[in-house]
């Protein structure tokens, strides 16, 4: 017990001093870039920023889903010509239950139907279960069911893709060091630090930015009544409560865009938005414009129109011109979101914590002079109440210090208040384990054991009652990791990491210095 | 320097804890059964984190004039659970109810901010928490399960190392533990939030801590004095480690005061709760932890307590 061999004191100290040297990262920039620098990172609670928590609407996911199904079922039962033809009624999705029903006019042509959907359905991948199920009654009813797996999996996707898409819409406003993250099945978490009004971005980030080009129905004279069918009546973006009907066919979608910028235009000075097709999208705007001349066609964006020109020539260059009365800000927005893309689905923000950065510097410093303070009372309490025996556990809570610090950094973990708390609680506890072997050895010498003999029953008897403190400790410090969010978190992670290091300063630190202190001194009895 | 100055408790105590072993039980379970009635009346204050709702904290250039304040969002037609002084003179929290939609939470933010801008310039928001009631249910759902799991792997745990006896002990001190942390919540109005989850969680482990040592000292003993009636045995294990007990409450209260006296507002609840519940587990260590041990091992724990003691202390049957 009280001895060690050179190996081992030297593997002990080496642990220390790495500990040191690890901490350093978090005191100054790296001096090169080939240097593995990690460090410790400033929780927003403490250096300021907002905490965005947005939902995926999953029942838009699968409103589209179920749309996109439709739209193959009219397609595919439409045939090529006239002649054949499918014909059906009550064609209508009912989201509830993930299914589209139809009825076939004639139940005669069942086989021909459901031949014909074959495309829609899709052939599954060997082994795999068919994304779409179909049920038919001989009365000619036809079902179309998502399989919970393809549901799944269009809610993967969907998930994947806005991540990606906020990503660059914030990446695109100029944010330093965002963190932008999946939680759960439908929730995307990002970090803006340094953000105090995150308006902005929840304004970039709320907006589905769904581009589409269509054209203006003119034929359509009542605004206020119901819409034709196959024409959609929407707001004009501008002064007044303008409308317009425009036609719901697509004819060119923002996934076609290539880029989009924002400048002015040169004879009047005002703010546009710059585009460019891809070469689809340049095809396909190259033949509506050429068959359209001269009719007006609306750039619908979250179906609202944002303008409404007239096309004065065919436009097969593949790009244009936005012009809508624009700030440079909401040029600049606009041109931001037609370049990341659309949203598969709205977000919602359902939970937002913001701190200012002074309210974070005041954490801080509270979180430091407790920190200070706490280390002090109890080192002094250990120096008071166990003499020498304390003063070496003091040393091993100051290197316990360096050493939690030291896996906090290479975890590149995030400090939070809560988790400053959590160092110095576990400061408060690390010193059980000293109180406890100290006891024993106490008690061992009053039993009338000599030095060395007590200081090895001390530490050999201590251990069993040390580890199951710590095990009970450390159970539920995990449960709170698991359980926990935001800043408490933080806390478990600082904990959980103390009670480890705590057990390697406590155990083999304060052991080897008590040792060296012996071989050193020889004493004929402890100061205990 | 090297010798110890004092002693917290002096050695060799044979304090006669188990003497009236019932009067420490029937304190905690008054105080106990007191801190369940406060759980449903007066009830607990919730933080926003589990009821969900809006906080903002703002700093005015001079002190606050909160007639000012209330005047602006009442015309802006915000409804406030509490405008409140925060710190010191020129800062001030605000509170709201949990709106019906998470768009409406959002709404009411933008709202309030451009009230209070408009109303009183320079006026600076220092923190804004918005939480949305689907949130809100699942963070207080998580908080539970963390408690419910957390207290049940401490059951599972000492049950396998130790005894059925001591785990029944510890969990049943623990829950005596807890429901006198609620009362205290209770009593003081502080926030009931993660925070403090973590905080009793904390508090708990620390406890359990605490009731582990003294009873790794009773197995100990009862293995070392195979004939010493259990009573006694208890009552020798508690003096015996009294002092490690007391000590290493004192360092963690002596940690847990700095927070709760400079940690700021954030983190002074968590850091109160941590205190009282310092307190509380240790002196339920002492006094709670082990009659329950006694009254439950009385028969089991020790086979032949009809054994003659060797030091003529009368055995208990």
């Amino acid at each position: 017990m009280m001895y060690f061999t050179r190996l081992k004191t030297a593997v002990i100290l080496g642990v220390c001093l790495l500990g040191v040297i690890l901490c350093i990262p978090n005191l100054m920039p790296a001096p090169a870039n080939w240097l593995p620098w990690r460090y410790v990172h400033l929780g927003l609670d403490l250096r300021g920023g907002s905490y965005l928590l947005l939902e995926v609407d999953m029942r838009t996911v699968l409103k589209d889903k179920l749309e996109s199904l439709m739209d193959g079922v009219r397609q595919s039962l439409r045939g090529t010509t006239s002649a054949n033809a499918i014909f059906y009624s009550g064609l209508a999705a009912r989201p509830d239950l993930n299914q589209v029903r139809f009825q076939l006019r004639d139940p005669a042509r069942l086989p021909d139907a459901l031949a014909a959907l074959k495309p829609v359905i899709g052939t599954p991948a060997p082994g795999a279960p068919a994304e779409v199920e179909v049920t038919s009654t001989p009365e000619g009813a036809v079902t179309l069911t998502l399989s919970p797996t393809a549901l799944r999996d269009r809610a993967t996707a969907a998930i994947q893709q806005s991540i990606e898409i906020v990503r660059r819409r914030i990446d695109a406003s100029g944010v330093v060091d965002p963190l932008i993250a999946r939680q759960g099945d439908s929730r995307i978490v990002v970090q803006l630090p340094g953000i105090e009004d995150p308006n902005r971005i929840k304004e970039l980030i709320g907006r589905t930015a769904k581009m589409t080009f269509r054209l203006v129905d003119t034929s359509v004279t009542n605004l206020d009544g119901q819409a034709p069918a196959g024409v959609d009546i929407l707001p004009l973006e501008g002064p007044g409560n303008q409308r317009i009907a425009v036609r719901r066919r697509i004819d060119v979608d923002g996934g076609d865009l290539r880029d989009a910028r924002a400048g002015t235009n040169p004879q009047t000075g005002e703010w546009v938005v710059n585009f460019s097709f891809n070469s689809v999208g340049a095809r396909r705007f190259a033949d509506i414009t050429r068959a359209n001349v001269g009719r007006p066609f609306a750039i619908v964006l979250d179906d609202k129109v944002i303008s409404a020109p007239r096309i004065n020539e065919p436009i097969t260059g593949g790009s244009g011109q936005i012009s809508g009365a624009f700030t440079a800000a909401a040029a600049n927005d606009l041109a931001v979101l037609l370049r990341a893309g659309a949203l598969p689905a709205p977000l919602t923000v359902v939970e937002e914590r913001s701190v200012g950065p002074e309210l974070g510097a005041d954490a801080i410093r509270a979180g430091a002079i407790s920190l200070i303070v706490g280390f002090l009372l109890v080192a002094a309490f250990m120096g008071i109440f166990y003499g020498l025996f304390g003063w070496i556990a003091n040393l091993a809570m100051f290197i316990n210090l360096f050493l939690m610090l030291a896996v906090l950094s290479l975890m590149e973990a995030t400090m939070t208040l809560p988790g400053m708390a959590g160092i110095l609680l576990t400061l408060g506890v690390a010193v059980d384990a000293n109180i406890l072997i100290n006891e024993r050895i106490r008690e061992e010498t009053h039993n009338g054991r000599a030095p060395l003999q007590a200081l090895e029953a001390g530490f050999s008897r201590a251990f069993n009652t040390i580890f199951d403190s710590n095990a009970t400790g450390l159970l539920s410090h995990v449960m709170l990791f698991y359980f926990g969010a935001g800043p408490v978190r933080g806390f478990a992670i600082t904990t959980t990491v103390g009670i480890i290091t705590t057990m390697f300063t406590n155990w083999l630190l304060t052991r080897l210095m008590i040792a060296k202190w012996y071989a050193w001194r020889r004493p004929r009895e402890l100061p205990v | 320097m090297l010798r110890p100055m004092f002693r917290l408790v002096p050695d060799n105590t044979r304090i006669r804890f188990m003497k009236r072993k019932f009067a420490g039980i029937y304190v905690s379970a008054f105080l106990s059964t007191i801190s369940a009635i406060m759980f449903f009346y007066p009830g607990l204050h919730l933080g926003i984190d589990f009821s969900g709702g809006i906080i903002m904290e703002l700093r005015t250039p001079a002190a606050a004039d909160f007639g000012a304040i209330r005047g602006a969002l009442s015309q802006a037609g915000i409804a406030t659970q509490g405008v409140q002084r925060f710190g010191d003179d020129a800062q001030v929290a605000i509170r709201m109810p949990a709106q019906p939609t998470e768009a409406a939470t959002q709404q009411t933010v933008t709202k309030v901010r451009q009230a209070l801008e408009k109303e009183i310039p320079g006026i600076r928001l220092m923190r804004t928490d918005a939480v949305g009631a689907t949130v809100s249910g699942e963070l207080f759902h998580d908080g539970m399960l963390a408690l419910g799991i957390s207290l049940l792997m401490i059951l599972t745990y000492i049950w396998f190392r130790f005894e059925w006896q001591f785990a029944v002990g510890a969990v049943a001190t623990l829950v005596l533990d807890l429901t006198k942390a609620v009362g205290f919540l209770a009593l003081t109005r502080l926030e009931f939030d993660l925070v403090m989850v973590a905080a009793i969680l904390t508090v708990l482990g620390f406890s359990t801590n605490d009731k582990v040592v003294v009873y790794d000292r009773v197995r100990e003993n009862l293995r070392k004095y195979k004939t010493m009636p259990l009573r006694e045995l208890i009552e020798l294990s508690i003096n015996e480690t009294l002092n490690r007990t007391i000590g290493t409450s004192g360092t963690v209260f002596l940690a847990a005061l700095p927070l709760a006296l400079f940690g700021g507002a954030s983190i002074a609840h968590f850091a109160w709760m941590m205190l009282f519940g310092i307190v509380v587990g240790t002196s339920s260590s002492i006094f709670i932890a082990a009659t329950i041990l006694l009254v439950l091992g009385e028969n089991r724990l020790r086979r032949d307590t009809s054994a003659p003691p060797k030091d003529g202390a009368p055995a208990t049957p």
